[in-house]
């Protein structure tokens, strides 16, 4: 009998080509996303009279720069985006460009499109690809120098992160969604809590997650320090695949329905570290300050820095000077600018269905901005007629990018506004140089939306859910 | 890239913790080539807002002392090469991005982990000031303003940092295995291959 192996051990021996005596393994890599920010890794082959190893499993996807709006776009992010044609081209790649009916953001599309499949490796220059882990895909961010070394040899060198296992007992309550459990989570164990580890998510909460809610708690898992999130597949996941354009057919489909059987850990693997968690317990949350780790039930109050201690202390009133917000003061009364919804974290079609729920014959008392995850997140949820409810609310329906959770497409946040987002980042000027973030789900986006301040989603999902 | 195993030079610190990669350097800089140096991106708003801002005092600086999860977030290169190009060498902290560290690596640029008392020390011995600062990568060791600090280095990144070395030439002398576990996969897992090469319903 062979030894209990975690989910993690299992996708890792199957993508190990060879491990050195110190340890680090050289991993064969299943899809290889790039986006326009790749310019250097080509660059970095260009250099070397290098050509993409493997074309046939390398994706052009643009994002990050993609315009959502209409109106003149900025010549260095045209130049980016006609960047990243050129270099699809010389190497013959498949790009999702901005006509592509399948555009959209790299982690909403590659779970669209059928690209991202269970059992597989998957790198991408983004942190955010911890997303494609819901489908128990080995999948993690990588930086320029390795994006490069992926375009020219399809592997990569990697040390196997520590295990970790975050089980998620009892039931979310009406209003509460998987960003809810992350930021509950990263504030519970640090922005570095989970550094060095793969977490595998498991539990009935988990479980009973749609394949959106997955991947948003995945793609968090970044947040929290993780190098990659997990789910194991399930009856979910395959309903979700199956029929995608790159999906597999007919005797491969059999094949990997097969394969993907065994990916799970085994009953008695033992996990590196093991945490528990109450999902009863959890309560919409937001954030107050500039790291996702300061993050707070809806119901709490801003903290006090003078009963904190050392380098702690410092730090909060650091952020709280950051975000112009005062001790003690109810996280319920404060007043936002604006709202934004969309980004890889929480742009899909559920995110934009809970937040329609909630804005459905209301109206805004701030604007605000919904753009959704994918060319075809837009198409269905005009379909649903969701688009209308945004709009009849008073909110900006724009096109698929990556839109303002980066500023770096055009869609900012001024300097000293405050913005309720369904984003995953509340660094200093992410949003734009002087933007204050308060990171929530998109429901409570939509809550802060009607009700001018961050507020409490659940009295208005009553009767609506 | 080049490596090195000995630096003697000045250390300030940044009293701070989360220094994330957005604020290393902001987005609206990454479309910039390379070539044109991202030595005045590195943490720019910061400094644009802060004449006094240590690295506007010590542009000198190759050693950077500071909090803990240092170069959190995105996983933009560009962050190291801001570090890079502005001089900096050394960054010491409790903890770094994941991401971020392996990047540093591949730039040259060492991510010392030590502990957080030995950080907060330090902090308080430089203060607001500029401090000698020398590092041995080969025996894992550093003094910074007269403390003696052992470096928690992988021994791998040691390895990569003192000798410079190159992952893709190391990795193509790997062709041929590469090649046979690919085609092994493939033929055990036809499935892993994408459907359709443009996505059409086949």
């Amino acid at each position: 009998m062979t030894a209990p192996r975690t989910l993690l051990e299992k996708l890792w021996t199957a993508h190990e080509i060879l491990r050195r005596d110190d340890g680090t393994s050289l991993l064969f890599v299943d899809r290889h996303l790039v986006h326009e920010g790749s310019h250097h890794a080509f660059a970095k082959l260009k250099e070397r009279g290098l050509q993409v190893a493997a074309p046939e499993l390398t994706f052009g996807v643009v994002d990050h720069y993609a315009p959502t709006r209409a109106g003149a776009v900025a010549p260095d992010i045209r130049r980016m985006i006609k960047t990243l044609g050129e270099n699809a081209e010389a190497h013959g790649l498949k790009l999702f460009d901005l006509r592509d009916p399948g555009q959209g953001i790299v982690h909403v599309i590659g779970p669209e499109q059928g690209l991202t499949l269970p059992g597989l490796l998957i790198n991408c220059g983004d942190s955010h690809t911890s997303t494609h882990g819901a489908f128990g895909a080995l999948a993690f961010g990588v930086g320029a120098t390795e994006v490069a070394h992926i375009l020219a040899t399809q592997t990569i060198w990697q040390k196997r992160p520590k295990s970790m296992r975050i089980t998620v007992e009892g039931a979310l309550g009406p209003g509460v969604t998987a960003k809810d459990l992350a930021l509950h989570w990263i504030a519970e164990l640090g922005a570095d809590g989970a550094r060095g580890h793969a977490i595998e998510y498991a539990g009935p909460v988990v479980r009973a997650l749609s394949m959106e809610g997955r991947l948003t708690l995945c793609n968090l898992s970044i947040e929290g320090g993780a190098r990659l999130g997990l789910v194991a597949p399930d009856e979910v996941t395959v309903a979700y695949i199956k029929g995608r354009p790159f999906a597999p057919k007919g005797a491969d489909w059999e094949a990997a329905l097969a394969d993907w059987q065994e990916l799970h850990s085994d009953a008695e693997a033992d996990f590196d570290r093991e945490i528990r968690l109450d999902g009863s317990a959890i309560a919409p949350t937001v954030t107050w300050g500039t790291s996702p780790e300061d993050a707070l039930p809806i119901t709490a109050q801003v903290p006090d820095p003078a009963r904190l201690d050392g380098s702690r202390r410092e730090t909060v009133q650091a952020a709280l000077d950051y975000m112009a917000l005062s001790p003690g003061m109810a996280l319920d009364q404060v007043a936002v600018d604006q709202v934004f919804i969309g980004s890889c974290t929480n742009g899909r079609i559920e995110d934009l269905r809970l937040a329609a729920k909630v804005l459905d014959g209301r109206k805004a008392k701030v604007p605000g901005l919904v753009s959704p995850g994918s060319a075809q997140v837009k198409k269905q949820a005009e379909a649903e007629g969701l688009a209308q409810i945004f709009t009849a609310a008073g909110l900006e329906w724009a096109n698929a990018g990556c839109s303002m959770c980066v500023g770096m497409n055009g869609d900012r946040v001024e300097a000293g506004k405050r913005c309720a987002s369904s984003t995953n980042r509340n660094f200093k000027g992410r949003q734009g140089r002087g933007a204050r973030t308060h990171l929530m789900s998109p429901a409570m986006v939509a809550a802060a939306a009607v009700s001018g301040h961050l507020a409490d989603v659940r009295p208005l999902l009553e009767g609506r859910v | 890239m080049r490596g090195w195993t000995t630096l003697t030079g000045k250390a300030v610190a940044l009293a701070q913790a989360n220094v994330d990669t957005d604020q290393l350097i902001p987005a609206r800089f990454m479309s910039a080539p390379r070539s044109e140096g991202y030595g005045t991106f590195l943490l720019h708003d910061a400094r644009q807002d802060d004449p006094e801002h240590v690295l506007n005092r010590f542009t000198g600086a190759e050693v950077l002392v500071t909090r803990r999860n240092f170069g959190s977030g995105s996983s933009r290169e560009a962050a190291v090469y801001a570090l890079v190009d502005f001089g900096i060498r050394a960054v010491f902290a409790p903890s770094f991005g994941d991401i971020f560290a392996g990047n540093a690596v591949n730039n040259g640029l060492l991510p010392a982990r030590v502990s957080e008392d030995e950080i907060e020390a330090l902090i308080g011995q430089i203060g607001a000031g500029e401090v000698s600062a020398t590092i041995d990568l080969a025996a894992g060791r550093a003094v910074i303003a007269g403390t003696e600090l052992s470096l928690d280095l992988d021994p791998v990144w040691q390895q990569k940092l003192v000798n410079g070395w190159d992952d893709i030439d190391l990795t193509a002398q790997h062709g041929k295995q590469i090649d046979a576990f690919r085609a092994t996969r493939n033929a055990a897992h036809p499935w892993v291959v994408p459907a359709t090469k443009d996505g059409a319903a086949s």
